[in-house]
């Protein structure tokens, strides 16, 4: 129940921000008689409307994890962040060795396997994208290798 | 004759060695992602997508691919129904109640063979059915002007919203997010600036691709680590694999009956392969009575979901190519990858791009026929594929995920994106909130909008003419019978349908 009632207030105070950023938008003296603001102020009404629904008539709160699974679910989004700006300079092999590692490992907590999907992943993906798909990656940082 | 010759044309493109190469390769990779227990269709779809891109395939060829993959998925789904009592996807859930029974009985041979000759006749039968209905429906849409699509895109909104969820206020919040998210960008009317908050990566909206990866794909890696990847060990034997002919000759009514019911379901918006299973099992064992021991490991108890299913991917394909709207979440998920291929999808379709219509029906055409040639012999081969653990799997399709959308855009912004949307997606699945909804909303959101401005426009501002036509009115009533009804039917189906087809 208190899931819902709080998933309905975010809701409720996202979609009235929603609507109060609608408001400022800028229209052209070329606008139709609706204009660019009134189809994103209907969809921020309607969404107000079911947050409030959401909050009055709530669900049974789902099975959530515990504490500890949500720290893993945590570690799992900065490590993929992390991932997705390493992508660039770094190169593919290494920060897809280590990402892959670390989320097999919070699969299924075996450090041996872990590192072993991680260099096999790594390596495998690497040899199908660049050979057999003929993407343009790069293996190492444009340091590595002059 | 001009079916005849429509076909011709279609089959002539479909039999060039690399379009049939791409279809057999769509089928074997369909049906592994479909086999596997949490990849289903719409996920395999959605993560392959930017990669088809990347590869540089012309449009028909990408749509074949894709499409391949979609039956390969909806014939694959079925075996980890069988084998390990856990649906390979959503549709493939009445499969496990006679599936995994004759299972347990030693029977589980007999059982992927009837259910993968079934899968191919309902594909079969929806696809000649799409051949036939799709242009007789491409023509009526001609009717059809601003006032009449945007009650139609309403219509997909509710009744997709109105299956996708226990709660229909969460289905609608789950619409609203989408089409708030494609309001995102620069007005195509004005060329002003909406909602960027001055971020110039938003200027030019965000990829409705980022946001299926994620919420598809990179989400149900969070499950996987919220489960450590437990529940995927083969729990019966595969045992002797022989053609039950007896069988199949038996269950050849109940076939064609939940291939017909299947189709059905397929077509109307929104309602996608979870419902054709359902309401094909439910017919067959309403006929076959106490006597038929449905639920106890019978033949028709496995044909007749996997020939509804079936049908219904077929059939949800009709109201995505002749209306532009999406009958299930892969549909949804597909209709992305046409609008990318600048193809668009309505009546005009057939008439202004008949190549791709007529080779996506000749290739589904052969695709099933592909289907049942490596389901059947090669059965076992995928059955040694469910054995990849979870952790290497899922990383695995993390990965390629990544590349797929870096190799699109090369910007790391996408990349953050496609990661929210993955941590969206996982607490918007926890408290049973769609995420087909969000989709669609992102994919229609601006043709919704230009239909309502076009309409206004053309009434001068009188809103009167959203409801003056009978196809728009007819079109409003099924919105609301469609967004209110399941919430009397859930009380009589016990158990919801959530749409992850």
């Amino acid at each position: 129940m208190g899931t819902d009632r709080t998933f309905g207030l975010v809701v409720t105070l996202t979609a009235l921000a929603y609507i109060a950023s609608a408001t400022q938008i800028q229209t052209s003296f070329l606008t139709d008689p609706v204009g660019p603001r009134m189809f994103p102020m209907l969809i921020g009404c309607v969404a107000v409307i079911c947050g409030v629904v959401v909050m009055v008539r709530p669900d049974p709160n789902p099975d959530w994890p515990a504490m500890r699974t949500f720290g893993s679910l945590l570690v799992a989004v900065v490590v993929l962040i992390a991932y997705a700006y390493s992508l660039k300079p770094l190169g593919f092999l290494f920060p897809t060795a280590i990402t892959a590692a670390i989320l097999s490992y919070q699969i299924n907590p075996h450090a041996g396997r872990s590192i072993a999907a991680g260099i096999g992943l790594s390596a495998g993906l690497f040899l199908i994208f660049k050979f057999a798909l003929g993407l343009g990656l790069v293996a190492f940082p444009k340091g590595l290798i002059g | 004759m001009e079916l005849l010759s429509n076909l011709v044309m279609g089959f002539g493109i479909a039999l060039s060695p690399f379009t049939l190469l791409l279809a057999v390769f769509g089928c074997f990779i369909g049906t592994i992602i479909g086999a596997l227990p949490g990849l289903g269709p719409s996920n395999g779809v959605a993560i392959l997508i930017p990669l088809t891109f990347s590869m540089g395939l012309d449009a028909t060829s990408a749509l074949v691919l894709m499409t391949a993959v979609y039956y390969g998925a909806m014939y694959g789904g079925r075996i980890s129904s069988i084998l390990l009592n856990i649906p390979g996807d959503e549709p493939a859930l009445m499969t496990t109640l006679d599936g995994y029974p004759m299972a347990k009985a030693g029977r589980a041979g007999d059982a992927l063979v009837i259910s993968g000759v079934a899968s191919f006749t309902g594909a079969f039968l929806a696809t000649v059915g799409l051949m036939l209905l799709a242009p007789l429906l491409a023509g009526v849409a001609f009717l059809f002007g601003p006032a009449e699509y945007f009650a139609l895109y309403l219509l997909a909104f509710a009744t997709l919203g109105g299956m996708a969820s226990n709660n229909q206020a969460k289905a609608a919040i789950a619409s609203c997010i989408g089409l708030g998210i494609a309001m995102i960008g620069v007005d195509n009317n004005s060329g002003l600036p909406r909602l960027t908050g001055g971020n110039l990566h938003l200027f030019d909206g965000i990829d409705f691709l980022v946001a299926i990866v994620g919420l598809f794909a990179i989400s149900e890696v969070f499950f996987f680590i919220e489960s450590h990847g437990k529940n995927t060990s083969i729990g019966v034997k595969l045992g002797k694999v022989r053609v039950p002919w007896k069988d199949l000759w038996h269950t050849r009514w109940t076939q064609l009956r939940a291939s017909l019911v299947g189709f059905v379901a397929g077509i109307l918006p929104g309602a996608g392969a979870s419902l054709g299973s359902f309401m094909a099992y439910m017919s067959e064992k309403s006929i076959a009575g106490e006597k038929g021991g449905f639920g106890t490991g019978v033949a028709k108890g496995v044909a007749a979901p996997e020939a509804g299913n079936n049908a219904a991917a077929g059939g949800a394909l009709v109201p995505m190519l002749t209306l532009g709207v999406p009958g299930s979440g892969t549909t949804a998920v597909l209709l992305a990858l046409l609008m990318t291929l600048n193809i668009t999808p309505g009546p005009t379709l057939f008439t202004d791009q008949p190549e791709v219509v007529w080779g996506l029906i000749a290739s589904l055409l052969i695709a099933n026929v592909v289907l049942l040639l490596i389901n059947v012999p090669m059965v076992r081969v995928f059955v040694h594929i469910l054995s990849v653990p979870p952790w290497i799997l899922l990383p695995g399709v993390t990965m390629i995920s990544f590349v797929g959308i870096f190799s699109l855009s090369g910007s790391y912004f996408d990349l953050l994106l496609m990661v929210a949307f993955g941590a969206l997606g996982y607490v918007l699945r926890k408290i049973d909130v769609p995420t087909v909804p969000i989709i669609l909303g992102i994919l229609l959101g601006g043709n919704m909008e230009d239909a309502l401005r076009r309409a206004m426009v053309l009434s001068d501002g009188d809103w009167t003419y959203l409801f003056s036509s009978g196809i728009s009115i007819g079109l409003w009533a099924v919105a609301v019978i469609g967004f209110v009804a399941p919430m009397f039917l859930r009380n009589v189906l016990k158990k919801p349908q959530r749409v992850t087809d």
